[in-house]
């Protein structure tokens, strides 16, 4: 990272009072961002008395363990994770295959009104999800597409197609079109580009979209609450909403049923962290 | 380009799959929705023509109060505008330049973005907690006793406290946007001005913020259409009590559809949503191309 800092090459680095002041706002603004989740992960095993007053901020005394047998066992946390897992890599696929086919059509190929296309699609960036709300949960319970998974899918794929396109456009267009019409004169069709040379060289922008993809679906509350009400197709947000609502008085399991549902987010994030990074810094490089 | 019609189907079929989606989940619905908006429905009979009656209702009636929800989703846009976006900008700048362990703050600053809002919500909800939370303890212990509140509970805090995790939760998104587009800037440009003797101070302010320009516009957009549906975060810290104090449109369109069974008046708030946020997104793309004329 210091290698990109726009420092002149040989200015030595001083430590001044403002570089200190703000070295120490970052570093309180890292423990304000953490500490829910500090908060979170040592409340979810303690008992009672513990977390209302003889040791609320420091580490667990006694570590109870039940907390989180009762999140999983009584819970149903487990169905949760795996339905919002189900949930997000279909969307991602969805809205990756959907926003790259449309900007390659849109960017790579020549037609009348392709500008005007592109900005249609981008009404979607702006659109709220409350605009389909009452004509989507009317058509879905039409077709009895309520209450399963793709009353999820298909709407979280629609909403998230604009920004995927916006963020393909961005990296398609750093790709050179001498490549496109390199493989035109060695005998690639519109398909061939698309597959051979555009579509390999777009897995920086896999990375990015899929993360926005992400982010969006697996926080969603407003569809996954009125779409789907059956218990057993419950994402992760709504089923914790429910069981907070459930063990209102004892802290201990509902910190570790939202403990569950965000550790192995957290531990996937270890290594998208990286991914995000590098693709943002690959991007940059490139334009 | 030998054979227009096959060329001309190929576009079709790349554009098909978004199409297809976009019209019939993003477009169709909003052209029935505003259908409905001019109809009396409780969803199982069938829908009546009213007119403008919704519209009137909505924007009239005492115990609806939209005056109330949108004053509370603009004052989210402000506090997002004017405080959460600059810290950002700060953040992503300060990142940038390179610090010490600017990797790991990055990921922090991001970490909260990642996690499901019903989480955040549950957990500010046990950090506003009357008896127990920690922000009670924490004043009982500094001996600020009288400085306690119940927080989510009172009408005068309800909505500060309920705007604090929402600004949290979204700093590190728009300081990865930023932090994204300052990398994006070449190199040589910064390492000219500082060579002709700019601070970092200069070179953020005359080269790095107008050449990110695009991304704030964006940051902007965001920040202000999603004031605007905010939901999530509302309807688990508070669901718009107490006593509607902290009521957003989206809380109101949710109670009027499933809780009254009201779609035509439902329909009708999500249509005024639909403008609002087109009409801000114009604004807001109008004033930063203004700008860049000058």
């Amino acid at each position: 990272m210091s290698k990109k800092a726009y420092r002149a090459p040989d200015a030595p680095r001083k430590i001044t009072w403002q570089s200190a002041t703000a070295y120490a706002i970052l570093v309180i603004w890292a423990l304000i961002s953490l500490f829910p989740v500090y908060w979170m992960l040592t409340f979810s095993l303690k008992t009672n008395p513990e977390i209302f007053g003889e040791n609320v901020m420091g580490l667990p005394k006694y570590w109870v363990w039940a907390n989180y047998d009762r999140a999983l066992n009584t819970g149903n946390m487990p169905r949760y994770f795996l339905n919002s897992l189900i949930v997000a890599v279909s969307t991602i696929m969805i809205t990756l295959v959907a926003s790259v086919m449309a900007t390659y059509a849109m960017t790579r190929l020549e037609w009348k009104n392709r500008k005007r296309m592109n900005k249609f699609f981008m009404l979607g960036l702006t659109v709220p999800i409350h605009a389909s709300i009452v004509p989507l949960y009317t058509t879905l319970s039409k077709v009895h597409l309520l209450n399963t998974l793709w009353a999820l899918i298909i709407p979280y794929s629609a909403f998230s197609l604009a920004m995927g396109i916006l963020i393909a456009t961005g990296f398609m267009g750093d790709i050179p079109y001498d490549l496109d019409e390199a493989a035109f004169l060695d005998g690639c069709g519109v398909w061939g580009i698309f597959f051979r040379v555009i579509a390999p060289l777009m897995t920086p922008a896999v990375a990015t979209v899929g993360i926005y993809t992400f982010l969006q679906c697996w926080n969603e509350l407003m569809f996954a609450n009125v779409f789907v009400t059956a218990p057993q197709w419950r994402t992760l947000p709504v089923g914790v909403q429910a069981l907070s609502g459930q063990y209102t008085t004892e802290w201990g399991p509902i910190g570790a049923a939202l403990s569950i549902a965000t550790i192995p987010t957290l531990i996937v994030y270890i290594f998208l962290s990286r991914r995000i990074q590098d693709s943002f810094i690959a991007g940059a490089v490139k334009g | 380009m030998k054979r227009p019609f096959s060329y001309k189907l190929n576009i079709f079929i790349f554009l098909l799959p978004a199409l297809a989606l976009f019209v019939g989940v993003l477009i169709a619905p909003i052209i029935v929705s505003t259908y409905y908006s001019f109809h009396n429905w409780n969803g199982l009979t069938t829908p009546e023509f009213i007119g403008f009656k919704n519209y009137v209702e909505l924007f009239t009636s005492k115990s609806i109060n939209i005056t109330r929800a949108l004053k509370n989703a603009m004052l989210l846009a402000v506090f997002s505008c004017f405080i959460q976006l600059p810290f950002a900008l700060w953040l992503a700048l300060r990142l940038a330049r390179g610090v010490k362990g600017g990797r790991f703050f990055l990921s922090v600053f991001f970490m909260p973005v990642l996690i499901s809002t019903v989480v955040i919500g549950q957990l500010w909800l046990k950090i506003y907690n009357p008896d127990y939370g920690v922000l009670n303890l924490l004043l009982r212990s500094l001996g600020l006793e009288k400085w306690t509140r119940v927080w989510l509970g009172s009408k005068d805090t309800a909505l500060g406290a309920a705007f604090v995790p929402i600004l949290w939760q979204y700093v590190g998104y728009h300081m990865l946007l930023m932090f994204a587009g300052i990398k994006g800037v070449p190199p040589e440009l910064s390492e000219a001005a500082m060579l002709d003797g700019c601070t970092p101070g200069q070179v953020s302010r005359y080269i790095v913020i107008p050449y990110i320009r695009p991304i704030l516009r964006v940051s902007v957009i965001f920040a202000v259409t999603g004031s605007l549906k905010s939901f999530d975060l509302i309807y688990v810290l508070t669901n718009g009590g107490p006593n509607h104090a902290t009521e957003v449109p989206s809380t109101l369109m949710i109670n009027m559809l499933f809780l009254r069974n009201r779609y035509g008046m439902g329909s009708t708030i999500a249509v005024m949503l639909i403008v609002l946020c087109f009409v801000f997104a114009l604004l807001i793309n109008m004033a930063f191309k203004e700008e860049k004329g000058r």
